[in-house]
């Protein structure tokens, strides 16, 4: 469908959520590295699908179980057509970028991983990114090594050939840093990754969100990613995988839907990409993914990304303005998606976000799951302001003159 | 349809009194000789300390601390640590129920005298996201007390 011309004012009426006044302001929402706010297209999907199609899937042979198997089906298929899959069959649903990669750590990582192997991260990942393989690598006495970051959160790729080796089964990276915005040059490293024969899975809970993912081109095994970040509901999420790495793993959870014959000693599974969804799923979280892809693919990913850039540069302009201001992250608008982590002087994070709250407005503070950053930069904790397509120059206008009461208060 | 809440004034939660207690805490070193020591997080926001106390008999001789965090959970345990010397561990107790009352609204207790400069941390109440900011010294030293208790200090 041909985008029309992208103008954030109008799409902002879509978002029921952006009408409200907060203590008595009207919100400026840029917490959207945590979750997006949804639009109205969405929460009309979710409301027809209750209204009239709500039955389990894939069971009935009653029309209303047929209408729930569709509506689930088709967001599939319009999910793995937004990421470029090469079949539906690839896309598998979960309730979020952590349940997939933590269903890869486990369904693929426990048979692949062997004493002695290697896991390589980075120290740039979120703590989903993190914690599931020290889970598989203290389980299988494996090692984990890390990429390095360099003094603007970017990872340091020079001795990227002796961090893969042999021994490395696995790398886990993000595709986007959720606490610094930092976009990773995740080609490079899949190309080398591939070269030593590892398995590579990309954390797109943000990459998804703020860039073109086309996962066949990205050439990744496994990418990861979220919906309730993208104008989907929560607790829906991706696990996209190449077919024939998820053709030869063992199931992530037993139940219904993954089996095809159950006898008393042992099961066949299911065919993809049902042998990874044990139980009822979340079918109304899938037909409102597939009405947000909708969404979003109306408007474009052009000019959302477009938007976002030119936001985002208008920030940091307007940001470094302030006395005392730091902020976290790479220098060039390049390397960097729609996400400011910031401190002000010596006024913590937690003080920084109660004073804009007071203003109706909404930003994060705290280690945004990435101590390792955090631990990186020497600070405990950052206050971090996120764009997305609703969010206006006034927003970033009101965050200026919000930053400047902190410093009244703290000054 | 606009909705609308009460709005908490900011001045009365960010009063002088604890700026300065955030900006020069008290007692906050490393305490020699200390016969309890708690460690207690707020995971949420990273906020940080380690409690330390010097008990002698019943009553809490020395009172230190380190960490980091906001500027409410730092001039809590700061104005905390000031009014903990010399205090017998009953009226420590004491003294954390107190505030914890006045934290969850209590007005009686607000007006406490016992309570010292911690009275100034009354606007936190209004501010309930910032409340286990506020009770995170306290949190340590009641876990402190109950150790202390069951005799299981190091």
């Amino acid at each position: 469908m041909m985008a029309t011309r992208f103008d954030p004012r109008v799409i902002r009426r879509d978002f029921p959520t952006l009408e409200q006044l907060i203590h008595g302001k009207p919100l400026a929402y840029l917490d959207n590295a945590a979750t997006s706010q949804k639009p109205q297209a969405v929460l009309d999907a979710l409301d027809a699908y209750y209204e009239h199609d709500n039955a389990n899937v894939h069971r009935g042979i009653h029309e209303l179980s047929r209408r729930a198997t569709i509506g689930y089906e088709e967001a599939r298929e319009k999910v793995g057509r937004w990421i470029n899959a090469k079949e539906s069959a690839e896309v598998i649903w979960t309730k979020g970028t952590t349940e997939s990669l933590n269903l890869v750590a486990m369904a693929w990582g426990l048979d692949h991983v062997a004493e002695g192997d290697e896991i390589l991260i980075s120290v740039l990942e979120h703590h989903s990114n993190i914690v599931p393989w020290q889970i598989l690598a203290r389980r299988r006495g494996a090692t984990l090594r890390y990429i390095e970051i360099d003094d603007e959160g970017r990872w340091i790729l020079e001795d990227l050939d002796t961090l893969l080796n042999e021994r490395t089964r696995m790398v886990a990276i993000s595709h986007v840093s959720n606490a610094l915005g930092t976009i990773n040059p995740v080609q490079r490293v899949i190309e080398a990754a591939h070269r030593v024969g590892a398995v590579v899975i990309v954390d797109g809970a943000q990459g998804a969100v703020h860039t073109k993912v086309d996962v066949q081109a990205l050439g990744a095994d496994f990418y990861a990613f979220s919906g309730h970040k993208m104008c989907a509901p929560t607790g829906t999420g991706v696990l996209w995988g190449k077919r024939e790495l998820l053709e030869e793993m063992s199931p992530y959870q037993g139940g219904g839907e993954m089996i095809n014959v159950v006898s008393r000693d042992e099961s066949t599974w299911a065919a993809l990409p049902h042998k990874f969804e044990a139980g009822t799923p979340n079918i109304a979280g899938a037909v409102g993914f597939g009405a947000a892809v909708d969404y979003l693919a109306d408007i474009g990913m052009d000019g959302i990304i477009a938007h976002e850039k030119a936001l985002l540069a208008y920030a940091l302009e307007r940001m470094a303005e302030i006395p005392g201001m730091n902020v976290y992250g790479p220098r060039s608008l390049e390397e960097r998606s729609a996400v400011i982590s910031f401190t002000l002087g010596d006024a913590h994070p937690h003080d920084i976000s109660t004073i804009l709250d007071t203003q109706g407005i909404a930003v994060r503070a705290g280690h945004h799951c990435a101590q390792l950053v955090m631990k990186h930069f020497g600070v405990s904790s950052t206050a971090r302001a996120s764009f997305y397509l609703y969010n206006i120059e006034e927003d970033v206008d009101r965050l200026v003159e919000g930053l400047g009461e902190v410093a009244r208060i703290f000054g | 349809m606009p909705k609308t809440m009460e709005t908490p004034q900011l001045s009365s939660l960010y009063q002088q009194l604890i700026l300065e207690h955030y900006r020069n805490p008290r007692n906050k070193a490393e305490l020699d000789g200390k016969s309890v020591e708690i460690h207690m997080a707020n995971p949420v926001c990273g906020d940080e300390i380690r409690l330390q106390l010097r008990i002698e008999g019943n009553e809490i001789a020395e009172a230190k601390f380190v960490g980091q965090g906001c500027s409410i959970s730092q001039a809590s345990v700061s104005m905390m640590t000031t009014l903990l010397q010399g205090r017998s561990l009953d009226e420590a107790g004491t003294l954390a129920e107190r505030f914890t009352d006045m934290m969850h609204g209590d007005e009686d207790a607000a007006k406490d005298r016992t309570l010292g400069d911690l009275r100034a941390l009354q606007g936190v109440s209004k501010f309930p996201v910032r409340i286990k900011c506020a009770l995170l010294g306290f949190d340590a030293l009641q876990e402190a007390l109950k150790k202390e208790v069951s005799g299981e200090t190091n």
